[in-house]
């Protein structure tokens, strides 16, 4: 066993026994305590913290920075982020404040609302190719990551003709497995288009997302033309492989859950609080939630001076016992929407109604459309993302 | 009870308006809380309780 004063390495990764479970020494850690410091690949000693209400405590106090250019930041990746993508996350209030505030009209619960029947017509369209060209189909490749992009496609004012090129670069920046130069010019790529879809919208803006951050920022001084591009890539990015892998592994995970999917079937009205429910019990973002302290504060008992770094961990505080037998999946928890896999705070997820309209509807209709569908391989087989940043699984192979 | 709400400290977030839609919805141009009902029937207790615990920004106060 270790001493107590023995600074534990991070990051731990998930057990491939469990790969739904977050850490099994973080689960350990939340117990025994659930603000410690651990030791990163730099060297640098952050604070870890596993517990449900000390990350609510974390992320929702101003006194905690989320400004990524901050030294005290913990280094989640040897990869320099580049400059142009100027990250909403990564700023603190009030110029977050000012710019999430140009954002959120775009994400109500009204809005997103009326996006159901596009979001709908997108999902459909993708099931009727798979179905039309028959098992067995990848849902990762064929379903779960072209939804979101071409959702936000919509959103942005993407126009049809211009869909492909932007599949296409957008596709570039998805791909984590290649080099940092590669990763560089797939960004370039991305800020090209994205820049020149702005041009085209300046000439002849329509009432889409990005006409009217140009017409309403831009034009009036809110916003440079770069901070303009910078936000579109930031809308591309936070969404698309976070919302692919919630897809992916929801569906794994439901077909592993016979009893709960009956469930499901036989109650479709269940939906939204499933969606919340498998948000909880798979909590993608694993890694990358990070703050530091802008002055001294006390957390869960612990003293955390001023400029040290903290990492918050959502997978293991959404299985704190917070929650009544954390560890069963239940569709009908009754306070499933409680879970933290949006994070917390003023950054909290500014996409989280999209994505779970987008959920609910992806699930329901795959489901519904296809009764039969079936993993094609075992579980044990299936290559799930462990290590990084958000937790995924690369293919799902099925039939139906 | 009484209910009060801070549209400055508000991220937009939208879990009051779910919560309990008779007392928040969401203003149309930037999607920050308004208060529908200031003083609610203690009927609407639970989902002013949970919206308030729900809300990430600390923006929504409650009195008995
Ligand atoms: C299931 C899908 C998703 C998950 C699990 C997720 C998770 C998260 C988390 C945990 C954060 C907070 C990070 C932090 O506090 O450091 C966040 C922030 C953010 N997300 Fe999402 N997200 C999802 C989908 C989306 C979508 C669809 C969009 C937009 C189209 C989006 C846009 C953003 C943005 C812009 C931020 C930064 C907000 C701010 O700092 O004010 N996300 N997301
Ligand atoms: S829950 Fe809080 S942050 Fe979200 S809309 Fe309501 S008041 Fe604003």
């Amino acid at each position: 066993m270790d001493r107590t004063d023995e600074i534990r390495d991070y990051p731990e990764l998930r057990a491939a026994a469990c790969p739904f479970s977050p850490p099994p020494g973080y689960e350990e850690l939340r117990e025994r305590s659930a603000v410690t410091r651990v030791r990163m690949w730099d060297g640098s000693t952050p604070f870890l913290v596993t517990g449900y209400h000390e990350a609510r405590a974390v992320l929702g106090d101003s006194r905690f920075s989320a400004d990524g250019t901050h030294k005290g930041m913990p280094r989640f990746t040897k990869f320099e982020v580049p400059a142009e993508v100027f990250n909403l996350g990564r700023m603190d209030d009030p110029e977050h404040a000012r710019i999430r505030r140009m954002l959120t009209a775009h994400f109500t619960i009204r809005r997103t609302e009326a996006m159901r029947p596009m979001i709908q017509g997108i999902v459909d369209g993708l099931l009727d190719r798979l179905i039309a060209e028959g098992p067995p189909a990848d849902l990762v490749a064929d379903f779960a990551f072209p939804l979101p992009s071409q959702v936000i496609a919509v959103m942005l004012g993407v126009s049809d003709a211009d869909f492909a090129e932007f599949q296409r670069a957008s596709q570039g920046v998805m791909d984590f497995t290649v080099s940092t130069e590669e990763m560089g010019a797939a960004l370039g790529v991305m800020v090209d288009y994205v820049s020149r879809m702005c041009a085209a919208k300046r000439a002849a803006p329509g009432d889409d997302l990005l006409s009217r951050l140009i017409v309403d920022q831009e034009l009036t001084g809110g916003l440079t033309q770069q901070q303009v591009v910078a936000t579109a890539l930031v809308l591309l990015l936070a969404g698309h492989e976070t919302t692919a892998n919630m897809i992916a592994l929801s569906s794994v995970l439901l077909l592993r859950h016979p009893e709960q999917l009956a469930r499901l079937r036989a109650d479709p009205g269940l939906m939204p609080n499933a969606v919340d429910e498998l948000l909880r019990y798979i909590t993608i973002v694993q890694e990358g939630t990070g703050r530091v302290a802008a002055e001294d504060v006390e957390v869960g008992g612990v003293q955390i001076p001023a400029g040290e770094g903290l990492i918050i961990n959502l997978p293991s505080a959404n299985r704190d016992p917070h929650f009544a037998d954390a560890h069963e999946l239940d569709l009908g928890r009754p306070n499933a929407r409680e879970h933290i896999g949006f994070g917390f705070g003023v950054h909290q997820c500014l996409g989280q109604t999209l994505a779970r309209v987008e959920l609910q509807i992806a699930l329901e209709t795959l489901l519904r459309r296809l009764p039969a569908l079936r993993l094609e391989v075992p579980l044990d087989d299936l290559a799930f993302l462990y290590e990084s940043m958000n937790f995924g699984v690369a293919r799902v192979p099925v039939a139906w | 009870m009484k209910v009060s709400v801070d549209q400055e400290k508000c991220c937009a977030a939208g879990h009051c308006a779910l919560a309990a839609p008779e007392v928040f919805d969401q203003r149309e141009e930037d999607g920050a809380v308004v208060l529908l009902d200031p003083r609610p029937p203690l009927a609407l207790r639970d989902g002013v309780a949970e919206a308030s615990f729900l809300c990430p920004a600390a923006a929504i106060a409650v009195e008995d």
